[in-house]
């Protein structure tokens, strides 16, 4: 990696102040559309870029901005900042290090879909972030780049920043909209979906922090340039999150493409002791545990080439699980985060993550009743398709694929 | 109308309109979705996942967009890998939905396991038990047993009082959220709500007082499980033990459908007794709900001060005497002196009927006690036979002139916050703001007296809710007696008329005018002939015989009591020794509503029938039996066996009532949607109606004769410390006395200001001032509120 794109303070620290990040041409996308282009343009570009969101979906960005019907108004942009999903932190790199590359591909999403309003929704625990975002926001009003007339023209821009209070639920992005309204943050149903009936019952756009970081250089150097990176299907880097048993976690911006093994082996520095890697979640706790055999460590990480292999890349966060690790000890963590947050609103989640909390805690623990297993798959299996938001899903993916691919570590021969 | 569909449901073909929720249209073809959080008065959430059903679309190629056919020539239906919530997927043309698959049965039953996982499971002292949604859908579609560990339940607070009325059980409830959903979006008042997530999840209150809402009661009916209950009923009897019996709340001149629920106890020395008070169905009326009100007032019926036996003055003194002689000693005097009856409009049409026959008989005069007037306007420009506040909508209007709804007859205000919800423009005008106002297109604010002023405006085509009025399709007015005496509520209801008449608003169904009377049956009691007296403290002074029933003007009002001493024979008909009674030189024990068969005239000039729920108190008798036990000793013959006998009679000699019978108010149809006991998953428990949905009256033949206006009276009511009368729900009134649920709701003897009119008059809150009120002077206690126009002092009547 020559240069890094969207994690450029490693290049340059002190892009996060404004000035610096000017200097090395930092808003000369987001004046170049506001003189020079038509929002439609953008969306093109972006379109044609094939960005794909880097919140977990992987669904392509200039699409879901297309879906805006230019019949309601206002529009409304929502960058989602609530990054919570465990083994996940790279969102907030870019927000402590590099905020206004972030700022200015919202900017350029508000004016790609004509909205001018954008809310920034923080995780509650990102409080001390706010305030520094808060400051930047100032900072572009004081610069004439938000606020009525930006740049000397008849755009009218501005951004909020909005606190969360502790819920993984709003990560969750109609639970999100209904945080921001002032509600209890729980999933809407669906349809219709925010693009038509999102913030304020407005049409919305709800893009994650890293996609939008991503949207300047689109603008700046082109769709084109931007394919030249990851691959035909993912286009473009991805700040993958290692975490768990490796010898230097952390956040690493790599092309779209790179395999399980580079990443660990290469830039992970491998496991403690040289242990055997187990197992790899490679989206958090959200995952579809997979096995890590040769074939998975060699699987590019890219959105299709780990559906092929049975998983989801979701946002990135590779979790890595060495033969230390009983796959009981890890559902036992995954499923009570997923009782402690699952917000109650549709019976089997709420029910379900209670349950199976009970049972993995007899599972991990010494006493383990001799049907647990057996029933604990059950449940889970009850869980799914039931739910009304992804997330109720999400809870059973590492109960179901570990009982499946270790059901040794569950006391089942 | 709604474009019809065809769609197919367990292989029987339906039709249903466009976007019909499955649930709705399966219902609606007898096939019942079993759920706990939808509830067909309101918008579906999906959350409770009770009502998966598998459904199936017709297939159409993507790249043409044409119909996919399969080989026979039939559409393709494509069934998705999930199944669907049957309570948020519209129906749509050709689609096909499986409720009874092996995969559908299986899914309800994984649904139902996990809600048990966290149920207590005490139904043997639930009060829901018996007619327990939770209950009968677990038995009809859940597991036998469950596989989760007892050790492993939680335990939660089983005793949250919400307020002093409704109290939650944490463990029973299982988060479906109607209770909340019903407070914030069908009543408005959202005093309830979610707090904290997942399983932790509660309900809880926002407001002080804990649960400030006068529709909280209805959130226990539509509670799909015992989590939340009443305190009136609240471990008071088990389902299953209760009778039933269709009646007519009297609280105010809506007329909701009731049902009491009764059941003999050994508490009560085997007397049969009220254990609740419940809403019965009528789409046209209350639909399914109730005001808490009409729900926990009922307790003066069983108050231990109620009349048991008849009274008369001996030495100065009441005593207890046989029905015979108080009959022959009031008959006597009612031989002797025409009498001034004075009739209070809490009495039925068959007790006004026979009361009135007598004193016509007797050449008196039946006189209507009340503070508002307008009657006779109603009479000829009331609603319409056909009329339903339900249909009002789009392209409609409605006028509430000098009324607090919400106060004053809390579904009323309910039928016309939905109306303006469909799109029915509403113009309140008022001297004051009311919780109507939020919904209002056009609020028109008045300085008191300055009503007629303000509605002259409207009349004269001024502004735009007067275009607005004069352009709608169907027009109501509601008009009231806030601030307003008789002569000013006479003069406005003449008004109102005029305004109907002239936008052409009147004859029709869905248009007319309804007064806002105070009592359950003050239209009734105009309808057979009875009018207000003009100046009642003269009438009793110079009266040689009053008979005063259902009626305590000494009690109200010192003035009236001092002429009441001044009058010659007084006879009372009562349930209470109340301050009139006492200076009676007879007093009948009459029936409460709840002991009685009778009907009820509302406001709406609907005649409806109420049945009996408990036997008699004592020896009381019901009005219409002491007016008929007079007459016979009179020589004449009025109806004393049955209230229905009554009703025959006044059917033929009051030509609005002809053609009215008990049997023909006594009819019910199918009403949507469908509730009652075999649907208590769907609709509650209210109960479904089978005993009358009840009948308008006719209009007269005679066209609206509208009078030369006296010209309006001067604004003597601004004096400086002139305090409007109003009206509140919860007042001082000789019913709810007896309820001690509801004393501390119940509105202060208070006169109510703006801060600043306080600071202007040096008044501080708490400190008595005496003010004007209705013409005379009376103390109160000075009371803030921020929202009142500055300089307006409003009391209590």
């Amino acid at each position: 990696m020559t240069e890094y794109l969207l994690l450029r303070h490693r290049d340059i620290p002190a892009i996060d102040q404004l000035a610096v990040y000017r200097e090395n041409g930092g808003f000369a996308a987001f004046e170049k559309a506001l003189k020079q282009l038509q929002p439609g343009d953008v969306l093109t570009a972006v379109k044609a870029s094939g960005l794909r969101g880097r919140g977990g979906a992987g669904f392509p960005t200039g699409t879901k901005w297309s879906f805006l019907p230019e019949t309601i108004w206002p529009h409304y942009v929502v960058a989602n900042a609530d990054e919570s999903e465990p083994g996940t932190f790279k969102d907030r790199e870019i927000l402590e290090r590099n905020p206004f590359q972030f700022l200015e591909g919202l900017m350029l999403a508000c004016f790609a879909v004509q909205a001018r309003v954008g809310y920034v929704y923080l995780r509650g625990e990102f409080w001390p972030l706010t305030q520094k975002l808060n400051r930047c926001i100032l900072e572009l009003e004081q610069a004439g780049l938000l606020g009525d007339h930006v740049l000397g023209t008849d755009v009218s821009l501005r951004i909020y920043t909005h606190l969360g209070a502790g819920a993984y639920i709003c990560g969750e992005e109609t639970a999100l909209l209904e945080s921001i309204e002032g509600k209890l943050g729980q999933p809407r149903l669906r349809p219709p979906f925010p693009a038509v009936s999102g913030l304020f019952a407005r049409p919305t756009v709800i893009n994650n922090v890293e996609t939008l970081t991503n949207v300047p250089l689109i603008i700046a150097r082109g769709a084109d340039w931007f394919r030249t990176l990851g691959t035909e299907d993912s286009p473009g880097v991805k700040i993958f999150s290692l975490s768990g048993c490796v010898n230097h976690p952390g956040n690493y911006e790599l092309p779209f493409g790179t395999t399980f093994r580079t990443l660990i082996e290469q830039y992970g520095g491998g496991t403690p002791d040289g242990r055997a890697i187990k197992a790899i979640m490679p989206a958090g706790a959200s995952s579809t545990i997979l096995v890590a055999d040769a074939q998975t460590l060699d699987t590019p990480m890219d959105y299709k080439s780990v559906a092929a292999i049975g998983g989801q890349l979701g946002s990135a966060s590779v979790i890595v699980v060495d033969d230390s690790v009983n796959m009981a000890d890890l559902v036992n963590q995954t499923v009570h985060f997923f009782k402690h947050e699952s917000c109650g609103k549709c019976t089997p989640c709420r029910e379900g993550t209670y349950w199976m909390a009970h049972i993995t805690a007899r599972l991990a623990g010494d006493q383990p009743d001799a049907q647990d297993a057996a029933l604990l798959g059950s449940v889970a299996r009850q869980m799914q398709n039931k739910c009304l938001c992804a997330l109720g899903e999400f809870s059973t993916m590492a109960v179901v694929s570990a009982l499946e691919k270790f059901p040794q570590d569950f006391g089942i021969s | 109308m709604a474009k019809q569909i065809s769609l197919t449901i367990d292989n029987q073909v339906i039709t249903a309109p466009e976007g019909m929720l499955i649930v709705d249209a399966a219902k609606q073809a007898g096939v019942n979705i079993p759920v706990f959080c939808y509830h067909p008065k309101m918008e579906p959430v999906g959350m409770c996942r009770m009502c998966l059903v598998d459904v199936g679309r017709v297939q159409v190629d993507r790249a043409t967009g044409q119909v996919v056919f399969d080989a026979e020539g039939r559409p393709k239906i494509g069934f998705g890998p999930k199944l669907e919530t049957a309570c948020t997927t519209p129906v749509a043309e050709g689609m096909v939905v499986v409720t009874d698959s092996e995969k559908v049965k299986a899914a309800r039953k994984d649904v139902l396991e996990f809600l048990l996982t966290s149920h207590p499971l005490d139904c043997p002292v639930c009060d829901k038990g018996g007619e327990c949604p939770l209950q009968n859908l677990t038995l009809a579609h859940g597991p036998g047993e469950s596989r989760f560990l007892y050790a492993d339940k939680q335990h939660l607070n089983k005793r949250v009082p919400l307020g002093e009325l409704i109290f939650l059980d944490r463990e029973r409830c299982i988060q479906c959220g109607r209770c909340t959903r019903f407070q914030h979006d069908v009543v408005d008042d959202p005093v309830i709500g979610f707090y904290q997530r997942g399983r932790a999840l509660e309900i809880v209150t926002l407001s002080e007082p804990g649960f400030d809402s006068i529709f909280s009661g209805n959130t226990t009916d539509i509670c799909p499980v015992g989590a939340l209950t009443t305190a009136d009923f609240r471990f008071g009897a088990r389902p299953w033990e209760l009778k039933s019996a269709a009646s007519i709340c009297n609280h105010c001149p809506v007329g909701c459908n009731l049902t009491f629920d009764v059941r003999r106890e050994a508490a009560a020395n085997g007397r049969t007794v009220i254990k609740r008070v419940m809403p019965r169905q009528n789409e046209q009326v209350n639909e399914i709900w109730i005001c808490d009100r009409g729900r926990f007032g009922h307790h003066y019926t069983e108050s231990p001060a109620r009349l048991t036996r008849p009274l008369v003055r001996r030495n100065d003194e009441l005593v207890a005497a046989t029905w015979d002689e108080a009959l022959a000693l009031a008959a006597a005097a009612l031989k002797d002196a025409p009498p001034l009856l004075l009739a209070g409009g809490r009495l039925s049409n068959e007790a006004l009927f026979n009361l009135r026959q007598l004193t016509e008989a007797r050449a008196g005069q039946a006189r209507l006690y009340t503070p508002m007037s307008g009657g006779a306007v109603a009479i000829q420009a009331g609603l319409s036979a056909g009329s339903n506040l339900g249909e009002l909508g789009k392209g409609d209007a409605i006028l509430v002139v000098a009324s607090d709804l919400h106060e004053e007859a809390p579904l009323w205000w309910l039928r016309l916050k939905q109306a303006a919800g469909r799109g029915a423009g509403l113009i309140v005008l008022a001297a004051r703001p009311t919780r109507l106002d939020k919904f209002a297109r056009f609020v028109i604010r008045y300085a008191p007296g300055g009503e007629q002023a303000a509605l002259a405006g409207l009349l004269a085509g001024e502004g735009e809710a007067a275009a607005a009025f004069a352009a709608a399709r169907n027009a109501v007015v509601f008009y009231g007696s806030d601030g307003l005496d008789l002569v000013g509520s006479e003069q406005l209801a003449w008004l109102c008329a005029e305004l109907l008449a002239k936008t052409g608003h009147l004859g029709r169904p869905n248009n007319g005018l309804v007064p806002v009377w105070p009592r359950a049956n003050d239209q009734g009691a105009v309808e057979l002939g009875y009018s207000p007296a003009e100046n009642l403290p003269a009438a009793l002074r110079s009266a040689g015989l009053v008979w005063i029933a259902g009626a305590d003007p000494a009690g109200d009002d010192p003035e009236l009591a001092a002429a009441l001493d001044g009058a010659g024979f007084v006879i009372v008909q009562e349930l209470f020794l109340t301050e009139t009674a006492r200076r009676a030189d007879i007093v009948f024990p009459v029936q409460a509503v709840t002991e009685q068969e009778g009907s009820f005239t509302s406001g709406e000039r609907r005649v409806q029938r109420f049945y009996p729920a408990t036997a008699p108190l004592g020896e009381a008798r019901p009005d219409y039996a002491v007016a008929a036990g007079l007459g016979q000793r009179l020589g004449l013959a009025l109806a004393d066996q049955s209230a229905a006998q009554v009703f025959d009679q006044l059917a033929q000699i009051v030509p609005a009532f002809q053609g009215l019978t008990f049997p023909a108010l006594a009819e019910a149809g199918p009403q949507w949607p469908e509730i009652g006991r075999a649907d208590l998953y769907y609709g509650g428990t209210s109960y479904d109606n089978h005993q009358g949905l009840g009948a308008h009256l006719a209009a007269p033949a005679v066209p609206l004769r509208l009078p030369e206006m006296k010209p309006t009276p001067a604004a003597a009511a601004a004096g400086e410390w002139t305090a409007l009368p109003v009206t509140r729900l919860y007042d001082q009134g000789a019913l709810l006395a007896h309820s001690e649920l509801l004393r501390g709701r119940l509105a202060p003897a208070a006169v109510w200001m703006h801060p600043a009119t306080a600071d202007q008059r040096g008044l501080a809150p708490g400190q008595m001032v005496e003010v004007l009120l209705s013409g005379r002077k009376v103390t109160r206690q000075v009371c803030l509120d921020a929202d009142l126009p500055q300089g307006l002092l409003i009391a209590l009547r």
